[in-house]
């Protein structure tokens, strides 16, 4: 069970009003050159199917609302990964009144890959190191009541 | 034809104990093949059996009422239709057991998109309702083609036994009515070009948008077991007739192979057609094509 979340974690990409660079970003991470289905990932379209929760964007107040449905729409054992600066800093957009970032703020995040926008390949990474935790937090919920559950330490992904 | 015969066919081969591997087997080339057209490596050879075990072990959602146990419901309703209907298939010669015919064959192939269907409307998911009500305008345009293609070879040859139409030599007649089933392949199995019903780019996941976890893991499991099923009626109508049981069995799997291959390739080299363009296909192009199957036939049962 656990090598098998491992081996194939499906993602649902959510932007929090990105720029839409880490978004081409990440479906470049999917196509042709860099593969990312050699991993078992796959691209979901609705998130009750979905591992991994990717979020870009630095969390307008519009979206806020919205991210957060969204994450709960997630069934259990999930990840999050912050794709890009923004949703890590705010980064460029950082005091802007329209915001309600960092997106750390909101809901848990395990895998930060900053970067403006960063590579396919950091993605990737990031990707892989999200579904390690997922594995590491099916085992986790498996043996403790949900009240008990320790927050697995955020990664960073060095670009 | 005595019990154990049956028991065997329905749990060993063709039934569930080959049916499940080759259900996971046929979504791993489908998706293999589609990567192989696009230049990538694409997934490793037990990707659909990592992705039915991760998903049995995910969050069983909580859903309440009479509504929440349909949606659980009909998953289920579907897995074992399709394995029914996997079980059916005459592959082994003169096996014994049960003995189903054309139609029953026809109906349980039927009801995995009948329970895609309520299944769309029973979750409540404005996607779930389009996506439904998108198949069901697709299954009323196929399926005319198809039982057409079906009435045609059972025509030909005199017959709606499985078995018997298992035996006798194929004429041409047949292989008009086995290139009808196949145009109707990619319909019944949501491949492009007539992927509507599950359109990502549009609707999302479309009538299995809500569904997480193992009822998820259900859903894949039937479409794979539908793959099984559907590509094997095609494969055992083609097949010719060989008494040794095992080489019956390789050229049935072999051909099964091949034509999910043929499936996945025309999937990936085409692009997702407009519904009513798709309705026009099979009502204009594919009906004229199985009418004049179906009247020939009859024409040469008359005369014969």
């Amino acid at each position: 069970m656990c090598y098998s979340r491992r081996r194939s974690p499906w993602l649902f990409h959510m932007n929090s009003g990105s720029c839409n660079g880490c978004d081409i970003e990440l479906i470049a991470s999917l196509t042709t050159r860099y593969d990312a289905e050699q991993l078992g990932v796959r691209h979901e379209g609705s998130p009750r199917h979905a591992d991994i929760l990717c979020i870009s964007g630095p969390v307008t107040c519009n979206s806020l609302a919205a991210v957060k449905t969204v994450y709960g729409q997630v069934y259990g054992p999930k990840a999050v990964v912050a794709i890009g600066s923004c949703p890590a800093s705010t980064n460029i957009f950082i005091n802007s009144r329209t915001l309600d970032g960092p997106l750390s703020k909101h809901i848990p995040v395990d895998v930060f890959v900053p970067g403006c926008p960063p590579r396919p390949d950091a993605i990737i990474l990031g990707i892989a190191k999200a579904a390690e935790i997922l594995a590491e937090r099916g085992l986790q919920e498996a043996s403790k009541p949900a009240t008990e559950l320790k927050a697995v330490k955020s990664v960073e992904v060095q670009p | 034809m005595n019990i154990i015969t049956a028991l065997a066919r329905m749990l060993i081969f063709p039934g569930l104990l080959f049916a499940i591997p080759a259900a996971w087997f046929f979504l791993w080339v489908e998706r293999k093949a589609v990567a192989l057209m696009q230049g990538r490596i694409g997934p490793p050879f037990m990707q659909p059996f990592y992705d039915f075990i991760k998903l049995l072990g995910k969050d069983p959602p909580h859903r309440p009422g009479i509504a929440g146990m349909l949606m659980r419901v009909w998953p289920l309703i579907a897995v074992a239709s399709s394995a029914g209907a996997v079980g059916l298939l005459p592959v082994l010669p003169a096996s014994g057991g049960f003995e189903g015919d054309l139609i029953l064959l026809l109906a349980l192939l039927e009801v995995p998109s009948m329970c895609i269907i309520a299944a769309g409307f029973s979750s409540g998911s404005i996607f779930g309702e389009i996506g439904s009500a998108r198949e069901a305008v697709l299954s009323v345009s196929y399926n005319i083609v198809f039982l057409l293609a079906i009435l045609s070879i059972a025509a030909s040859q005199h017959t709606f036994s499985l078995e018997a139409l298992a035996l006798l030599p194929a004429t041409p007649l047949r292989w008009l009515g086995v290139l009808a089933l196949l145009v109707c392949l990619p319909a019944k199995l949501h491949l492009n070009p007539f992927s509507l019903p599950n359109a990502e780019q549009e609707i999302y996941s479309g009538p299995i948008t809500e569904y997480a976890g193992p009822e998820l893991a259900m859903w894949e499991l039937s479409h794979g077991l539908e793959w099984v099923a559907s590509v094997g009626l095609v494969a055992t109508l083609a097949a010719p007739y060989i008494a040794v049981w095992w080489i019956a069995a390789l050229i049935f799997v072999a051909l099964s192979f091949a034509i999910v291959l043929l499936l996945s390739v025309v999937a990936s080299a085409t692009a997702r057609l407009q519904i009513d363009t798709t309705v026009r296909f099979y009502w204009q192009c594919t009906l004229i094509f199985a009418v004049l199957a179906v009247a020939s036939a009859l024409f040469m049962r008359f005369r014969a």
